[in-house]
């Protein structure tokens, strides 16, 4: 149960993070119908942490590990600590131009379809429902993503440049969605999780294409930065969940 | 989407052709497809005294107007009499735009947003201009003004429009 727990919280957590990242991009877009776009996605992606919190909230709630409070979608998202939420580090690294929104986009969408697609087979049936509805929206995003990473990629040679940047400012990053957190290694075993490792050939078959078209060249490997699911996150987290958590840390159970 | 059983059911179906999607005001919640199932709760007693199930799905993860149409169906119920009055959400089966009535396709289009087609067949991608119904469109963006529609141009009448996602 507990390992069921935090799965869902990764799931949770790497989408809401994300979306607030995207987020900030809201009104501030290159143009209209992009601004519109990458906060849809963002909407998107809160939907889908909203599934992963209700379910989360829902088998804490029934478990024996809190006793008092009532857990809720909204107690998860804007009262846990830093140390408590276990997104990726890529997800939370900063928008920086276009150019490594975009990027990050796609690193992340990719992975993200390869395994919605597994868990749409997880024993576990409220996280196969998620999963499959989720699917849905994860394929705009691919599709979207990567045209823009060929776009800019194969463009001038200041938007290849700016690419080329994001890559080298991303890919570090990118190691740790195919690890498995111990808590993952345990569900595994029952069919719930799906296994991390097994995604990396698809999802660099996927990349190395998209790369291909958009002329970018994948990195030699080099130092992959994990620590993420396990609640080690980079110096940008802190400031992330200032923003994010600042009403209800300022007003307590404030409404609206 | 289940057989309506009995008269009583039928009323609550006839109530949920009023309720709109409030971004698509044409549309009711059964036009969308989102309404699976109405459940009347400890059969026998007259007129759902025992109280009533309403089974929604949604449509976007992330549709921020579901919670609102949840709320406006509790009202219409409560308006009508209706007291215990449960909204219940599930995730499956996915909704999808083949669940969009025939009727609600019409009236889609006479709005000015172009229906989805069927999710069977992608052969035909053209997508037809609401206003002049040319078939020489392109796509502006995949995503339009909410997370069901991408946005396109006429390229004869060069009116930009709406297009309901196929989902």
């Amino acid at each position: 149960m507990e390992s069921l727990i935090k799965y869902n919280l990764l799931q949770a957590d790497n989408t809401l993070i994300l979306a607030q990242r995207n987020s900030e991009w809201c009104g501030h877009g290159p143009v209209l119908e992009q601004d519109i776009a990458i906060t849809n996605i963002s909407l998107d992606l809160l939907g889908q942490s909203r599934n992963f919190y209700q379910y989360a909230a829902t088998l804490i709630n029934h478990s024996a590990i809190q006793s008092t409070d009532n857990i809720t979608e909204d107690s998860l998202a804007y009262l846990r600590t830093e140390r408590e939420f276990k997104n990726c580090l890529l997800t939370e690294q900063p928008n920086g131009d276009w150019a490594q929104t975009i990027l990050r986009q796609s690193i992340f969408s990719n992975y993200q379809y390869l395994l919605y697609e597994q868990l749409q087979n997880s024993k576990d049936e409220q996280l196969a429902a998620i999963a499959v509805k989720a699917l849905k929206e994860v394929t705009y995003h691919v599709r979207w993503s990567n045209e823009w990473v060929i776009r800019l990629g194969d463009g001038t040679a200041e938007s290849n440049q700016r690419m080329r940047t994001a890559i080298e400012n991303l890919w570090p990053y990118t190691g740790e969605l195919f690890e498995n957190a111990v808590y993952e290694s345990a569900l595994i075993k029952e069919g719930i999780a799906v296994d991390n490792s097994l995604l990396k050939d698809g999802w660099m078959k996927k990349i190395k294409a998209v790369f291909d078209e958009a002329t970018l060249l994948i990195p030699e490997k080099i130092f992959m930065q994990s620590g993420g699911k396990e609640g080690r996150h980079s110096e940008h987290m802190g400031f992330i969940l200032t923003e994010l958590q600042y009403i209800q840390r300022a007003y307590p159970g404030s409404e609206w | 989407m289940t057989e309506i059983k009995n008269i009583e059911e039928q009323k609550i179906w006839q109530i949920l052709e009023e309720v709109v999607d409030p971004e698509i005001p044409v549309l009711s919640v059964i036009d969308l497809g989102i309404i699976r199932d109405v459940k009347l709760l400890n059969s026998g007693s007259p007129s759902g005294a025992g109280g009533i199930e309403i089974i929604i799905t949604p449509t976007y993860s992330g549709c921020p107007a579901m919670d609102m149409i949840a709320m406006n169906i509790k009202f219409a119920m409560i308006e009508h009499g209706y007291k215990n009055v449960i909204i219940t959400s599930v995730l499956s089966p996915a909704w999808t735009t083949d669940w969009m009535t025939e009727a609600g396709k019409i009236k889609l289009k006479e709005y000015g947003i172009a229906p989805p087609g069927k999710l069977s067949d992608q052969s035909d991608e053209s997508i037809e201009c609401p206003q002049c119904h040319s078939h020489n469109t392109k796509l502006i963006s995949e995503f339009g003004s909410t997370a069901c529609k991408s946005l396109y141009q006429c390229n004869d009448c060069k009116e930009p429009f709406d297009h309901f996602k196929c989902h």
